[in-house]
């Protein structure tokens, strides 16, 4: 049977797991987290268990059903806190998968080098959160921030907190913050009720397939209730102020763009603001090991999840954002073929019907939460836009204007936006996005157009990162025991 | 207010005591619990940052929480950059809170003897 | 005059603006976007440390030069809103690690100041002074105030500008096709994706890529690419002053070995982030991550600095240069085809002979005497015949019509 390696213990990866598994296949399972369960199901470590965490958490018997199959089987192994830095591409196969293990930025951790006969991609996505002026003080955090922070540690980060920005996600992460102590001054959402509409709408059966998905949003709607946390639409974070740290939060309605509705400001105090825009896949990983892209910049699959490369698999957030039903289910699909099996397989009819039905109301979601234009103009010229290096905006149009209109890549060199630690996870897109808006046509390409291939060559290098997470100089130097 | 630590005794999912640890942060103690991140410790105890940065000398702690944004990094029993809400917190960690500021562009040195010229 | 120039590099750059300063008429064409190549994927070194003497010596030294004026006159040109392009001065170390290294590092220093470079060697005690953290274990150290480094992508961006000041015009995402060639035989301009150019010469400034501009015109150039890769540490508190280098960088620069080579090049930048640098390979244009060209970096890295152990390092990257057989740029008119010209071949210094090799090929191009001899740079020279004559394809000879 096929050697089958797994990187990350998410959802989507403990679900590849136990499809592998039941194909018999021999399973490596990395996280860089000594937990299982990924950002969803992250929880309180075993040296403070809890025997209500399903309080806090949707499919929690779910998770604890695959996490003791997973840890008691012989045939998988799973590694903890192993931090995968770089992969080296090997023609017809997976590839090199190069991983550091040990304590988190540790030194002298050990290293492991895997060449798999299958590769099974389930890194995940990380909080997209869009600039405003002020987003840079203490006391403003991601909505993932404020969720990992409850769940996984049982901090609050405020008493007094206002969350916003778009997406359904928003929702748990104010009952996470209800649950763990805070009081929430409200959720604003930036679309408005047309566009929810318009995106929830057109095929409601779809949503009444999604029957899990709805009782999940279903229970959080309550949640709301029961707490009196006001719900709005069309309404956004324009600005946080304070000395050092946040005090005041202002928001603002905006139109269907995003724009904000000058005269509409309402400026409220708060101890923490908790932001998310939606989420961006983290395919660093899948680019190392050669993986296609498509035109919506997630991982391209095949019906059975197997990319453009051979043998390399992907399964959850970076082949789309779907939530957990369907990174459970494309997991599934992508263990049970990278263990040899069929996607004709009678075993798989379920996941691939699961599949069908989430991939459905996934965009649904995106049709109403997507990121609009707009939002462009809550910016100042001081608003910083690349935090590591603080970059401002008006460095960023003071360095297109310069240059008049240098390319994505001159201007990220240039003005050191995305050149820092993060290496551009937080501003990547968001730099991109103020570039082609600021200087229209600015794509790279090493094409001989500027058409779309120009567009996707930008995005490629603004997430490919050759050395995918930081690790120290010495460990690069060791040779592999 | 700021951010805190829900005590076991209010929270909802019970968790069990768990045994107190201390760590130092710039040589003040700070105490948790075991099992917190870094971050976790110093956000319970009602600290919201720590790092300063380099070009405009502004304070940062957590921002993502889950290890993507490298704001909270601090240094830890004298080992550099290390995000403190991915390193769990251990009795008696000794943190630094990190500000590296941005190299000046300096006059070339003159090494005694040097300005002779060519030795 | 009008001049056609195949590359948005810093070479094609630097050109366009020595040209266009000149009064002539300059078309820039870039088949990608500016700064999208060679110029993009390097350190941004001025070096004389690691020249003997020698033809790319004395050009080097020329560059070196000029480049304090025309930091001066980028400035004054563009204003305080430009970035800045980080030129400094900031002097280079040569160190030996081991006992057979200290001698040859001596004697090639002694040689480099009969050539009138600033060739310090100094004590170790001297190089800790210098280079407070550095290894010291070094056996010996050579001090060179001349050495400087830039910000390659700002410095082009820089130039282009500037040119376009001068009225230089730059067209990105044009590929050239092919040249156009008068009745005579003479190239006259060049056919491209987007339509035609008409110009009484075209300079081919396309880095490791002018082998394949060349043919399109109808000749082939001996133009290798070898690739080389950098690693980047996060920023970290300022304790690498100079540029750093162990003292077998200069045997690497002057070989043809097409298998990896690695050599220590340390320095720390504007952002307080280190550079570390770099290999060579000549693999084609091959961009596949290989761990081990980077492990051999950080393990040289970390003989001369052995602080940069517990360093982070979040970044590599690389690009290709410009490899010629004889290790010479090509700086001047090919004798073979009236109306090309060609600026390339600089290996890994193109970023610092840049404004030399503008400033000579505008001299050229003008019929004007260049500061410099351009004789030993020229397409014609005999240590590149041997390249060039198995490659010559048939073309019409203009002088013979």
């Amino acid at each position: 049977m096929p050697d089958v390696l797994i990187i990350g213990a998410g959802p989507a990866g403990l679900s590849a797991a136990r499809a592998a598994r039941r194909l018999g296949a021999a399973v490596t399972l990395l996280d860089s987290s000594d937990e299982l369960g990924g950002q969803y199901w992250r929880h309180l470590p075993p040296s403070r268990p809890s025997e209500r965490e399903s309080v806090l958490h949707h499919g929690w018997a779910t998770f604890t059903a695959l996490r003791s199959e997973l840890e008691t089987d012989d045939g998988c192994t799973i590694i903890r806190g192993a931090s995968v830095w770089a992969i080296e591409t090997r023609d017809g196969r997976p590839g090199a998968v190069f991983a550091v293990i040990g304590e988190p930025d540790g030194a002298g951790r050990s290293q492991r080098v895997f060449e798999p006969d299958a590769l099974v991609l389930a890194t995940g996505a990380h909080d997209r959160t869009l600039p405003f002026p002020g987003w840079d003080l203490p006391g403003v955090f991601t909505a993932g921030a404020a969720q990992a922070l409850a769940k996984g540690e049982r901090v609050a980060i405020g008493s007094r907190v206002l969350v916003a920005g778009a997406g359904p996600f928003l929702l748990p992460v104010a009952a996470s913050l209800v649950a763990t102590g805070s009081t929430v001054i409200g959720v604003y959402e930036a679309n408005r009720t047309k566009s929810l509409l318009a995106g929830w709408l057109p095929k409601p059966w779809q949503l009444l397939r999604a029957a899990k998905k709805g009782t999940e949003l279903a229970g959080y709607v309550l949640n709301h209730l029961q707490h009196r946390i006001p719900y709005r639409l069309g309404v956004a974070v324009v600005r946080a102020d304070g000395t050092d740290r946040v005090e005041t939060v202002t928001i603002a309605r905006v139109d269907a763009s995003w724009a904000p509705i000058p005269g509409t400001e309402q400026t409220i105090a708060v101890d923490a603001v908790c932001v998310g825009h939606g989420f961006t896949p983290r395919l660093e990983l899948a680019l190392a090991a050669g993986c296609a892209l498509g035109a919506d910049d997630f991982v391209t699959v095949d019906e059975g999840q197997q990319t453009s490369v051979s043998s390399v698999y992907a399964a959850g957030e970076i082949t789309g954002i779907g939530g957990v039903d369907l990174a459970l289910a494309e997991g599934e699909i992508a263990g049970h073929v990278a263990a040899g099996g069929s996607v004709l397989d009678a075993r798989l009819a379920s996941a691939l019907a699961h599949r069908r039905t989430y991939l459905a109301f996934a965009d649904r979601i995106e049709n109403a939460h997507g990121i609009e234009t707009g939002w462009q103009g809550w910016l100042t010229d001081d608003t910083v836009v690349c935090r590591c290096e603080e970059v401002s905006y008006g460095d960023l149009c003071g360095a297109v204007a310069a240059t008049g209109g240098a390319s994505l890549r001159s201007v990220k060199l240039s003005s050191r936006a995305g050149l820092g630690i993060c290496q551009g996870r937080v501003c990547g897109r968001t730099v991109e996005e103020l570039l082609s808006t600021l200087s229209p046509g600015h794509s790279d390409g090493p094409g001989h157009s500027d058409g779309p291939r120009s567009a996707a060559a930008d995005r490629v290098r603004t997430d490919r990162r050759p050395i995918a997470v930081p690790l120290r100089l010495g460990e690069l130097a060791a040779e592999p025991g | 207010m700021t951010s805190f630590l829900l005590p076991p005794s209010d929270d909802p999912i019970r968790p069990a005591e768990a045994s107190g640890i201390r760590i130092a942060v710039d040589g003040r103690p700070v105490d948790g619990l075991a099992g917190q991140s870094i971050a976790g410790v110093l956000l319970g105890s009602g600290t919201l940052a720590w790092r300063t940065t380099s070009k405009n000398a502004r304070p940062r702690g957590v921002f993502c929480g889950i290890g993507v944004c490298y704001d909270c990094l601090v240094e830890v029993n004298g080992q550099r950059d290390v995000r403190a809400c991915q390193r769990r917190a251990a009795d008696g960690d000794t943190v630094s809170t990190q500000y590296d500021a941005l190299p000046e562009v300096a006059e070339p040195i003159e090494l005694p003897g040097e300005a002779d010229g060519r030795a | 005059m009008r001049v056609i120039v195949i590359g948005g590099g810093i070479i094609g750059a630097a050109t366009a603006r020595s040209l266009s300063r000149r009064g002539i008429d300059v078309t820039v064409l870039e088949r990608g976007r500016n700064v999208g190549g060679t110029s993009s994927g390097g350190e941004g070194n001025l070096l004389l440390s690691d020249k003997g003497p020698g033809d790319e010596l004395r050009l080097t030294q020329y560059s070196s030069t000029l480049w304090p004026v025309v930091d001066a006159e980028l400035r004054d040109e563009l204003g305080p809103a430009f970035p800045s392009v980080e030129f400094e001065r900031k002097g280079g170390v040569v160190v030996a690690t081991t006992a057979q290294g200290a001698q040859p590092l001596h004697d090639f220093a002694a040689l480099q100041r009969t050539a009138g470079v600033d060739a310090r060697p100094v004590s170790r005690d001297d190089a800790l002074l210098l280079e407070p953290h550095l290894n010291p274990a070094i056996t010996a150290a050579i001090h060179y105030p001349e050495d400087a480094q830039v910000q390659p992508v700002i410095m082009t961006e820089a130039l282009i500008a500037s040119a376009k000041l001068s009225g230089a015009q730059f067209f990105e995402n044009e590929a050239v096709l092919a040249g156009i060639r008068s009745p005579g035989g003479e190239l006259v301009g060049v056919r491209t994706t987007r339509g035609t150019h008409h110009a009484d010469a075209v300079v081919v400034a396309a880095g490791p890529w002018s082998g394949d501009v060349s043919e399109a015109l109808g000749l082939s150039l001996p133009v290798k690419p070898r690739r080389g890769m950098v690693l980047v540490t996060s920023r970290m508190p300022h304790r690498i002053f100079h540029k750093v280098y162990d003292g077998d960088y200069v045997g690497v620069v002057g070989s043809s070995n097409a298998a990896l080579q690695t050599s220590s090049v340390i320095e720390t930048t504007a952002a307080g982030t280190v550079l570390i640098g770099s290999s060579r390979q000549q693999i084609g244009f091959d961009t596949r991550l290989t761990v081990a060209v980077l492990r051999e970096l950080a393990q040289k890295a970390l003989r001369l600095f052995p602080f940069l152990s517990e360093m982070m390092v979040m970044r590599s990257y690389g690009g290709f240069r410009p490899f010629m057989p004889d290790h010479l740029p090509v700086i001047g008119p090919d004798p073979r085809l009236p109306g090309l010209w060609h600026a390339t071949g600089h290996e890994g210094a193109g970023i610092g002979l840049s404004v030399a090799t503008g400033a000579m090929l505008a001299d050229l191009l003008a019929g004007a005497p260049p500061a410099l001899d351009a004789a030993p740079f020229s397409p014609a020279r005999a240590s590149l015949a041997p390249f060039l004559a198995p490659f010559l394809t048939p073309f019409p000879d203009s002088r013979a019509a």
